[in-house]
Order: structure tokens, then sequence, then C-alpha cells
């Protein structure tokens, strides 16, 4: 039923996770419920199966990897403040966030941070660069199989033509966001605004 | 112990002058008027009174959530994030029609057309419209079980003491009453029908067991206490047609057959469902598989088939959805009762969940407790819609002709018309 939200949720665990992650407390609720309801086995974590129920999430050709972003290295269960601090990545950057002193650690949801996230989508081997075999994989995921591996190829090999600028024909993360920025609002495609 | 003695004689004749009692309501208010099919309107009665006490309960509950000072969480039926208005679907055609292109036009690709993919995922992952749709729907105002409140805290005394009330109302007076008339009804299904079976076929045969499953059924709904409101009767399903609903629950089936004569169609099951399975089938042709059958998809089709052909046999009732979904959306209809090429009677069956959620989430609780749950809820209230009869076009196939009879009972029964 997804009921007793803010009961089985203690006041204090709240205020930490709000701390952490920037959202508020009817959005931590909220989200909290969500994650009762898709917690099937009800033992207050997720496994990878509990994401794959999504129907949406299946058909979706970076589903995967999205799923293994909740994941620490290693494990197969998520709990709530894992699956908050992944999705407080995806928080809208608000106006007086981004005059913050600089001296704290920076928030979860800062424009660095969801290039981070993003670049790790690409970047299965955490080597903090993506080489042309795995643009290759996620280009191949995103197209479909309609297109030849010939095309596939050079398609590849333009993108990182554009994108390279130290020659080691892989791109790097700073090499990323600097094409990444040229061309998109980063902040408004990465942000997910709540309703209340 | 002498003293004891007439005493012990005065709380017998006390428990025996109650039961007497108790019983000839039953038979007067209740059966009797099930077997004649008429109503002295006091559910109804009762209905608006409980709605009164609701909407006291709700003003309660956030005038003290006020007095705190506190958020109250309130369900929000529109969802709770502003999600990107273009269709995952659509974008991932578009870009793998780009491929597909001659070898001249390359696709467009952008590193950062990942972000489009990335955060259509993670939306989805906050909040969906069909995980949404397996859990139970979420309530406006507090209907006095605790089941679907979600502010404990802010209950004042007052409040309290009205709930206990409604627990022992319900626990300790209508669950009685109503285990009482569901036993009554089914036992007299099973022998009513075992009787009729003994008759030599033909129209009193017929006539006999229709009149017995209508009055077993209407016992039924008024141990539910379900208020049903149905709407455009002159589309009621004929002979040789095959009647399609929606499904929330199992009592859907009693819902339907307390307003209609209808074939049921099912697996045979153990125990007592089995008992009244088999009895019901002695009077008239129900179609029922045994499990090793139901696999077979010709077998099933067949037999369906041999049913709707047989002008004199009864309209059968089918669930296409398959499994239970909680009252606010219609799912992907499955395609086999569409290929058999009858007459389809769309019906659409909307549950106010307001007095009681009929949902059953089968991966939460079992059948039994599910009953107990129904029972000891205030009432079910909900509206049959009947539609008019819908033909398979030569042009179509049965899956576009099972979308078409989905859409129409969404729309009717102003449910959500989901693509999954």
């Amino acid at each position: 039923m997804g009921s007793r939200a803010s009961t089985l949720l203690r006041d204090e665990e709240i205020e930490e996770i709000k701390k952490e992650t920037g959202f508020s407390h009817s959005q931590i609720t909220r989200l909290y419920s969500r994650f009762t309801s898709l917690d099937k086995g009800e033992n207050g974590t997720l496994s990878r199966e509990d994401f794959q129920r999504i129907p949406e999430l299946a058909i979706n050709p970076l589903g995967d990897r999205i799923i293994n972003a909740f994941f620490p290295e290693g494990e197969d269960q998520v709990n709530f403040r894992g699956f908050m601090r992944t999705l407080a990545h995806f928080r809208p950057i608000e106006d007086n966030e981004k005059s913050k002193d600089q001296n704290g650690p920076e928030p979860l949801n800062s424009r660095s941070n969801k290039l981070h996230f993003a670049f790790r989508l690409y970047d299965l081997d955490k080597d903090d660069k993506i080489s042309r075999d795995e643009l290759l994989q996620v280009l191949r995921m995103m197209v479909g199989v309609n297109i030849s591996d010939e095309q596939l190829g050079s398609i590849a090999d333009r993108t990182i033509q554009e994108a390279d600028q130290d020659g080691d024909s892989a791109i790097s993360f700073a090499e990323f966001v600097k094409q990444v920025l040229e061309k998109v609002d980063v902040e408004q495609k990465m942000s997910i605004r709540f309703l209340h | 112990m002498f003293l004891l003695l007439p005493f012990d004689s005065l709380v017998v004749n006390l428990l025996g002058i109650s039961i007497t009692v108790l019983f000839t309501l039953l038979l007067v208010f209740i059966i009797v008027p099930a077997i004649f099919g008429v109503s002295f309107g006091i559910r109804k009665v009762y209905m608006k009174t409980l709605l009164k006490i609701f909407q006291w309960a709700t003003l309660r509950i956030e005038r003290g959530a006020k007095e705190k000072n506190h958020p109250l969480y309130k369900p929000y039926v529109n969802g709770i994030i502003a999600k990107d208005p273009t269709s995952l679907e659509e974008e991932i055609k578009e870009i793998r029609r780009s491929g597909s292109g001659k070898a001249l036009d390359a696709p467009e690709f952008e590193l950062s057309d990942i972000f489009y993919f990335c955060r259509k995922g993670i939306e989805t992952i906050m909040d969906d419209e069909v995980t949404k749709r397996f859990s139970a729907e979420e309530l406006e105002s507090w209907n006095l079980l605790s089941r679907t409140n979600y502010n404990f805290q802010y209950i004042s005394l007052r409040l309290t003491v009205l709930w206990g009330l409604g627990v022992l109302i319900r626990y300790c007076f209508l669950l009685p009453l109503r285990i009482a008339l569901a036993f009554t009804g089914i036992s007299l299904l099973v022998t009513g029908t075992t009787v009729v079976g003994y008759l030599p076929n033909g129209r009193c045969k017929d006539f006999l067991s229709k009149h017995v499953h209508l009055m077993c059924y209407r016992i039924c709904v008024r141990a539910l206490t379900a208020i049903i409101t149905y709407h455009d009767r002159e589309n009621r399903p004929r002979n040789g047609g095959i009647c399609v609903a929606n499904h929330t629950s199992p009592i859907d089936v009693i819902i339907l057959a307390s307003d209609g004569y209808y074939a049921m169609v099912g697996q045979i099951h153990g125990g007592l469902m089995g008992v009244i399975q088999r009895a019901m089938v002695k009077a008239c042709p129900h179609v029922w598989f045994e499990r090793s059958e139901v696999k077979d998809r010709h077998l099933v089709a067949r037999r369906l088939t041999e049913h709707v052909q047989d002008k004199s046999k009864l309209p059968i009732l089918i669930f296409p959805e398959g499994t239970c979904i909680n009252n606010t959306s219609v799912m992907m209809f499955k395609k086999g009762s569409f290929e058999i090429g009858a007459t389809v009677y769309p019906v659409a069956i909307k549950y106010d969940p307001q007095f009681g959620d009929a949902f059953w989430n089968s991966s939460k609780y079992g059948m039994v407790t599910y009953l107990l749950r129904m029972m000891t809820s205030w009432a079910i209230v909900c509206s049959v819609w009947y539609l008019p009869p819908m033909t398979r076009q030569p042009e179509e196939d049965a899956v576009q002709f099972a979308n078409r009879v989905k859409s129409a009972i969404a729309r009717q029964g102003g449910l959500v018309d989901l693509l999954w």
C-alpha cells in the first residue's frame, strides 16, 4: 500500500537526508513512499529486479546502466539513503545555492556532479576516459540494430575526433564537459522539478 | 451452585432469543428482498450517513495538523514530478529511423543525446504511471479505516473514540452478519443448483437454474454490503455473446452476475471453490477448464467458440486483463477472447474507494485475508456501465479490436487507458 510513510521514516533520518541531498521534507516523504512501493520484498532495500520491473525503464536504451548507477561498487542492494543520494543528482539547482560558500563539500546536484553522472554512463571501466569501444557500445544501444557496424564505427570516429583535444583517441572528462557545454544547458536537461 | 442455575438458564434464554431475532431480521430485511430482487433502500441511507462522518473526520485531522504546524501527507494523483512531455517511444523511434536511412544520411548523434534518456530513466524511477496502478489508490479524505490513514499522529481523542466505535461496529456487528449471509448464500447456491441438476433438460430447468444463480448472487452482494449502480441496462449481454469487463477483484464476478445471467469461464480449483463450481455446472453449462487444459490455447478457443455458437447458452463472462489492477486504469487486454468472432458486450466497472478498497493485491494478500478485509470495510460502492455491443470489423485484427474495446471501457469508466 505504500502507507504510513511518515511514521516509518524517523525525523532524524529525514534531517540527515535533507542535509546531504537538499530535498525538502515533503519530497523525501514522497520518495520514501515510492521507494517502499518499489520494494516488493519489503526488506528496506531495492535490488536490480525491483528496478527492472518498471516497464518504461525496461525499454529505455540506457536502462541497465542507469540502474547500475544506483548500486555502489560490487553491491546488489541499495537502501533508501543510497537511493536518495543518486536521485539527488537530478535536483534542480536553486539560485540561492549558486553563491553558497565554497568551503563546504560540493552539493550532489552541482553541474559538475550532474556531468559526472552522465560521464559514468559512458565510462564502464571507470578509467575516466570514454574509449572508442565504450562509445560504440552506447551508440549501439541507442541507435538500435538497423545500422551497420561500419556506419556506427564512422559515427564514433567522428564524435571522438570532434571532442578529442589531446590526441589520445579517447574522451576525457574535461573534453566531455567542454564538448557538451557548448551544445546543451546541462542544468536544465539533467534536472527534474518537483510539482509541490 | 443452585444460585447459578436460574442465572444460567436466563443467559441461555437471552442468547436463544437474540439469535432468533437476529435471524428473523436477516430473513426479512435481507434474504427475502434478495430473492425477489427488491430493495428497501437501507444501504443508500447507510452510505449517506457514512459520507457525512468521513468528511467530519477529515476536517478534524486537517485541523489537528494545522495546530501542530506540520505538513500533512496528502496524496497527489497527478504525480509528484514535472515530467518531460515527449514520449520515450517516439524519441527512440526518431533516433532509430534516422539510422536506417540511406548510407549518405548518417544519423545525427551527439555526446549529449545521452542526457535525454538518462533523465527519462530517472523520471520513471521516481514516478511512473504503471507501477502506480498496481498499488492501492490513495484517498483524499479519511474513511475511518486505519489501513488508509497516513497521518496517525494528528488524531484527536474524539476521533479515536469514533474510530474505536467504527472498529466495534465493523468487527462485532457487520462481520458476523456478513459471514452468516455469505454462508447462507453459498450453501443455497450449492444445494439449489444440485437440486435443479436432477431435473430433465428443458425450459423449466433453465428458468429455475437462472433464478437460483441470481438469488444466490444477490445474497452474496448483500453479504458484502455492495451498493451497485447499473447504467444503460438496455445494453446487457445476450445469448451467444461474450461479456468483457475490466478486472479489479474477484468480486467483480458477483457484481456482474447479480444483474444478469452469465456462463462463467475459468479453471477448476480444489476445495470450496471446486465444490461450488461442480455444483453450478450441474444446473447450467458453464465452461470450466482443468489446469492442464488452460495452457492449450486452441482447446480453450474451441470450447469457447462452441459455447457462443449455441444460441441457447448464456453469454460468457471474461476478464481479459488477466491480473487485478487497482481500478484507476485499464491495462492491455489479452487478445484470446477477441479472436473468437462473437459479439462483444463491453462492461466498465468502477469502484468508489471511499467506503472500502476492493483492489486485491495478490502479491500481498491471500484470498481469505482479502475477503476478510472486504467484509470488515464499510461497504463496497461501485458503478457498472453496460456499453453498446461491438463486433470485429473486417479490416482489423484481434489486437486492434481488443484495443478498441479497451479504450471504450476506459473512457466510460473514467479510467486511464494504458498501453502496458
